[in-house]
């Protein structure tokens, strides 16, 4: 039986990977568990300098999910470094940095100072807003897509994977644009807007009023969207958005993700990941799988 | 370091309708705990509600491996939770927070807790006073019916005083009144609150105005509880508006000194 993938020439011991934004720089998690059994971990969103964040709360529970809007709080590239890349480069583990960033600039600087260190890639994370336009998302269009993705392109050899925000007309536009600008892969989905209205003073909950839909209740809407781009567009895809057992992970990957990654799950239970790599292995060995590769986009119509 | 245990609950008791007392075998969270610590608790086994549940620790039982946290039954989450018989496996992370109640170094302490916000002052008081050090504890309630635990917290301290906010019962007036009233006369080396926001605010104000230091638990709507989706978060004091500085609550705290934190 083998589970291992390569993911937009990422080579990884098998498809589950943990998101960015859930699983901060690997610290807490690795109390708890073994890290080196992960395929992969995308790192807390690192920007040029460092970022504090939104005021509170940041975070609130919504059926089945969680909005939630931090404010890309991390502690900038230069301790990232220093600090966070010595001790997570000690895992046996696909080390995948995502960036984020207001201007392209920041993206171009990060990347830069990314490229010339051992990671495994470099995860772009388009939901920022793009401060020299009128602070509209990097990733809200096709031109926009492929603009950032190329001009990060041109300074980095290293595997570069593209997140989409799923806040778009049309998915696939965004996943072309990451094609033609030479990304090697993309990220489906990031999370989508949302707002919960506390009734009783009459204001938002969350203390940026938006936030990001995250959790089981997007699930559909990340296999939909998953499965649209792999039709229509020739490109590795990383699948993630509620999936909280292998069940979910393979309903990803059967859509057309050639690895997931779990998000929101991993506060709700910490192990979420290695039950979900543990369970995949079943699901192989019960329908005589011997690579997993052979399921990827799987699903018949 | 925290863990998670599958925790045995031995028993389940009601001091007030909606306010519920457990009790868990959980030897592998006492035997790190300390005062203020908290632990995450998964309440569903499905997807709602989604999170963990973030509770304060009540009462450490370190010899007999015991845990001991009391919820308020408030939505979904909690009412499930308060629906798990004896018996029943519960799935709690713990201990949660770096940031305890320290006391080694005070022999005077004064603790004041206000509501449901007097749980996690208990252990500190159990064990501060085992250390010997002098204690005087304040809580307040809003009415008769929400006074808790006050036989508990006599059994803990050198002197107990109960207010409700109507007089119904005990002192009549809010708790940190009486506190200020004892500063007139007493020594008082270390202030510890916990209760609603308005309450922590008067005391921190009344700490800096009396020039002693002051813990405070806090509470803030988390995620996971372990430093890791930066959910939770406080303002640093002194910390500018235009650029402002967090700590987590979770990782940073739930106790802080108050000097530290704008909320």
């Amino acid at each position: 039986m083998n589970t291992n993938v390569n993911f937009a020439g990422i080579k990884m011991k098998n498809p589950v990977t943990v998101s960015a934004g859930t699983f901060g720089y690997g610290r807490e998690y690795s109390n708890l568990f073994d890290l080196n059994k992960l395929g992969g971990i995308i790192t807390e969103g690192t920007s040029l300098k460092p970022k504090s964040g939104n005021k509170p709360p940041r975070i609130c529970e919504i059926p089945s999910g969680v909005l939630s809007n931090v404010g890309l709080q991390n502690p900038g590239i230069e301790y990232f470094i220093e600090n966070e890349y010595p001790f997570l480069r000690k895992f046996d583990t696909a080390i995948i940095v995502n960036v984020c960033g207001s201007s392209i600039n920041d993206f171009i600087e990060v990347c830069k100072i990314l490229d010339k260190i051992d990671i495994d890639g470099i995860e772009l994370n388009l939901a920022c807003t793009d401060n020299e336009n009128d602070g509209k998302l990097f990733g809200r269009s096709y031109e926009s897509v492929r603009d950032i993705t190329s001009k990060v392109r041109k300074v980095i050899s290293k595997p570069l994977i593209i997140k989409l925000t799923p806040n778009v007309a049309d998915i696939t536009l965004s996943a072309k644009g990451a094609k033609d600008g030479g990304a090697d892969g993309i990220s489906l989905i990031n999370t989508i807007l949302g707002m919960k209205i506390d009734i009783e003073k009459r204001k938002p909950i969350l203390g940026a009023n938006m936030g990001g839909l995250s959790g089981p209740a997007i699930r559909p809407i990340a296999v939909r969207m998953v499965y649209q781009v792999a039709k229509e567009v020739d490109i590795p895809i990383l699948g993630m958005g509620g999936i909280t057992n292998a069940e979910d992970a393979i309903e990803f990957m059967l859509a057309g993700a050639n690895a997931i990654a779990i998000g929101s799950s991993n506060f709700a239970n910490p192990y979420t990941s290695i039950e979900t790599i543990s369970g995949i292995e079943k699901y192989m060995e019960k329908h005589n799988i011997e690579n997993i590769t052979e399921i990827v986009g799987k699903v018949t119509m | 370091m925290p863990e998670v245990v599958k925790a045995k609950l031995l028993k389940k008791e009601y001091l007030k309708d909606d306010i519920v007392k457990f009790s868990v075998e959980a030897i592998g969270i006492v035997k790190t705990a300390k005062p203020g610590n908290f632990i995450e608790i998964k309440v569903s086994e499905t997807t709602y509600p989604f999170l963990r549940r973030p509770i304060s620790i009540y009462n450490i039982k370190k010899d007999e491996g015991i845990l001991e946290f009391i919820v308020q039954i408030k939505g979904e989450g909690t009412k499930l939770l308060c629906e798990k018989k004896n018996g029943d496996i519960i799935d709690i992370i713990g201990p949660l927070g770096f940031g305890t109640f320290k006391y080694e170094k005070y022999q005077n302490i004064a603790i004041i807790g206000g509501g449901i916000g007097v749980f996690p002052l208990y252990e500190l008081a159990k064990e501060a006073k085992e250390a010997g050090k002098n204690i005087n504890i304040y809580l307040g309630f809003r009415n008769k019916d929400y006074v808790v635990l006050e036989k508990e917290f006599k059994n803990v301290s050198n002197k107990l005083v109960v207010t409700t906010d109507d007089g119904s019962y005990g002192e009549n007036g809010f708790a940190i009144k009486f506190l200020e009233e004892d500063l007139k006369s007493k020594k008082v080396d270390c202030i510890y609150a916990c209760g609603p926001l308005p309450m922590l605010r008067a005391i921190k104000k009344l700490s800096i105005k009396e020039n002693i230091p002051c813990q405070v638990s806090l509470e803030q709507r988390m995620g996971c509880g372990i430093g890791a989706c930066l959910g939770c978060s406080v303002k640093k004091a002194n910390s500018s508006k235009e650029n402002p500085q967090y700590f987590q609550v979770c990782k940073g705290g739930p106790v802080f000194f108050a000097k530290d934190v704008e909320f």
